[in-house]
């Protein structure tokens, strides 16, 4: 891995942290060339709403 | 020598939604999943077709223990039938020896027990065709329901994907606890889900490798729904007590990438080798719990994880460690072990090079490399709601709108089995295993079969009323040992003729 990438910290998994910066040297890595053509297909298959489907994707919790 | 063959099974609790109603109770939405299965197929769904009753052998046959159930059927529950939920409580036993059945607020599919890690891919994966089918057939009622295989919604709650390895039970609990931990916080390197949102409820914004990682609270525990532990205590092997320990694994992700499931449940199996050989790495970290949290948190791999000796290892390192540990020990002319060491091998390889290189077989990857190059094409925040749809709906089940399925079809994620083996599976019982005679009795004796449970089967023979049999040896029951014998059976009596009963001892107190 190179040296001078970003590391995405966050101490704790609970509230009350500051939102963490995504790891812009990390993402610079990824080649997003060969999967351009599968967006275009992910476009026609997403919820339309996506908003409200994310707030209505709620669910009771489990083991 | 380490073989990676091991009594083994799966569990998937889905996350479900029954789309423009969020308020549906999903109770009653998972027995409608489960039922929506079981019912065109004429499989018994019901709380009480669950044998939860404890047996006691009396008589031997052929391995099986064999007695009088001194109890009704209606008494073989768990739930007061006046209970309001009791009727939520859907149960059924499926064609190829799993559970399918309503826990807690989601329908979860338990595969049958198998022996290797291909095995455990292939069942876990016809779990997945038993969930799309329940979907498909709720897509034709007045109230539709959606199932994803995955882990949380990001707003606080959580639901398992558990593991199930049979331990050999003189294996010092404690020597399981130190030897796992290290393994656990590091593996989900391995078979990791990914998911947008940092902390249980997403407060934090960008994409961290595991989906569990955050829920978890404890090192040590019984617990599974709060304060869960990295290592569950949980004691309750489905089988001879003497002999097995059942390790109840809930630290994992859901995967859906067929490499990521093999080498999650591979190395794991190798790793309890060398653990009950007495051969695990010493390594123990200063704080586990951080460790995972950070690991999850840190996709360039490189965080220092502080260890109890003062000095630091990576997540990298610790996997590198047990990796060789494992080849050390493993035998090399076993093809299933060496499959699971080469694809291990392959993922730590690419991990430490180009973890980009694995979006083709861990889900973690593919599901990072697809967000990144949605973002940076529409030029959108980690936190805009396209990028938390996409990271739940990676996990639908349905070919048509989950994005793992979009992307496994064109060719973008490695496959390993074929659908011909995989619709097999849905409904034929593995090799090696009791699930065997499980599914013998399910798919054939009607009415005859009263009730099944992981390790017995309650039939109604007859003349002798009800009767247990218990499965205690999860290794007999098996298809090599009873196919022939099996063969045209279709009545309670005639299995057990078939088995070898020809006496039973009826319980007198």
């Amino acid at each position: 891995m190179s040296s001078q990438e970003q590391v995405q910290r966050d101490k704790s998994s609970g509230g009350g942290d500051a939102p963490v910066d995504p790891p812009e040297a990390v993402q610079g890595q990824i080649n997003t060339q060969n999967v351009d053509s599968i967006l275009d297909e992910i476009d026609g298959v997403l919820e339309s709403n996506a908003e409200e489907f994310v707030k209505n994707f709620v669910q009771k919790g489990g083991q | 020598m380490l073989r990676v063959r091991r009594v083994m099974g799966a569990e998937t609790e889905f996350g479900l939604s029954q789309p423009g109603n969020p308020r549906a109770n999903p109770m009653r939405d998972s027995a409608r999943v489960v039922d929506a299965y079981a019912g065109p197929r004429g499989l018994k769904s019901s709380q009480n077709f669950w044998d939860f009753a404890t047996e006691s052998p009396l008589a031997d046959a052929r391995g099986f223990f064999m007695n009088i159930a001194d109890a009704d059927a209606s008494q073989l529950t768990h739930v007061p039938a006046d209970d309001v939920e009791a009727q939520y409580l859907a149960n059924v036993v499926t064609e190829n020896g799993a559970r399918y059945y309503v826990d807690h607020a989601h329908p979860e599919y338990s595969s049958p027990e198998v022996l290797t890690p291909r095995d455990v891919v292939t069942f876990d994966r016809a779990g997945d065709l038993v969930a799309l089918e329940s979907v498909r057939t709720l897509e034709k009622s007045a109230e539709p329901v959606n199932l994803y295989k995955n882990n949380t919604d990001s707003k606080g709650a959580s639901y398992g994907t558990h593991e199930n390895y049979l331990v050999d039970r003189s294996t010092d609990f404690d020597d399981i606890v130190t030897g796992l931990v290290p393994f656990f916080v590091t593996r989900q390197i391995l078979c990791g889900s990914g998911r947008v949102g940092i902390g249980r409820e997403g407060e934090g914004t960008g994409f961290q490798i595991s989906s569990r990682a955050d829920f978890f609270e404890a090192e040590v525990g019984l617990e599974t729904t709060l304060r869960r532990p990295i290592v569950n205590t949980r004691d309750e092997p489905h089988a001879d007590p003497a002999k097995y320990r059942r390790l109840h694994v809930i630290i994992g992700d859901a995967t859906l990438a067929e490499p990521a499931t093999f080498v999650r449940f591979g190395s794991t199996s190798l790793v309890l080798g060398l653990i009950e050989a007495g051969l695990a790495p010493r390594i123990e970290l200063a704080d586990a719990l951080q460790s995972l949290w950070d690991v999850s948190h840190d996709l360039s791999l490189s965080t220092p994880l502080p260890l109890a000796d003062g000095t630091t290892k990576t997540a990298l390192e610790i996997q590198e460690i047990y990796y060789s540990a494992c080849l050390e020990h493993a035998d090399p002319d076993d093809a299933e072990t060496s499959e699971v060491l080469a694809e291990w091998r392959r993922f730590l390889d690419g991990l430490s090079t180009d973890p980009t290189t694995l979006a083709d077989s861990i889900d973690w990857v593919a599901k990072w490399v697809l967000l990144e190059s949605y973002r940076s094409r529409e030029g959108i925040d980690w936190d805009h709601p396209k990028l938390a749809l996409i990271d739940v709906q990676y996990h639908d089940v349905r070919p048509e709108k989950g994005l793992f399925h979009k992307l496994e079809r064109a060719g973008r994620i490695r496959r390993m089995t074929t659908d011909a083996e995989v619709e097999a599976a849905v409904v034929n019982a593995p090799d090696g295993t009791r699930a065997f005679l499980r599914s013998v009795a399910v798919s054939r004796l009607g009415e005859d079969l009263v009730a099944a449970s992981w390790d017995s089967l309650v039939l109604n023979a007859g003349s002798f009323g009800v009767v247990r049999l218990p499965m205690h040896e999860p290794l007999k029951g098996t298809r090599e040992l009873l196919a022939h014998r099996v063969e045209g059976i279709e009545t309670a009596a005639g299995l057990l003729e078939a088995l070898g009963v020809d006496r039973l001892t009826v319980k007198n107190d």
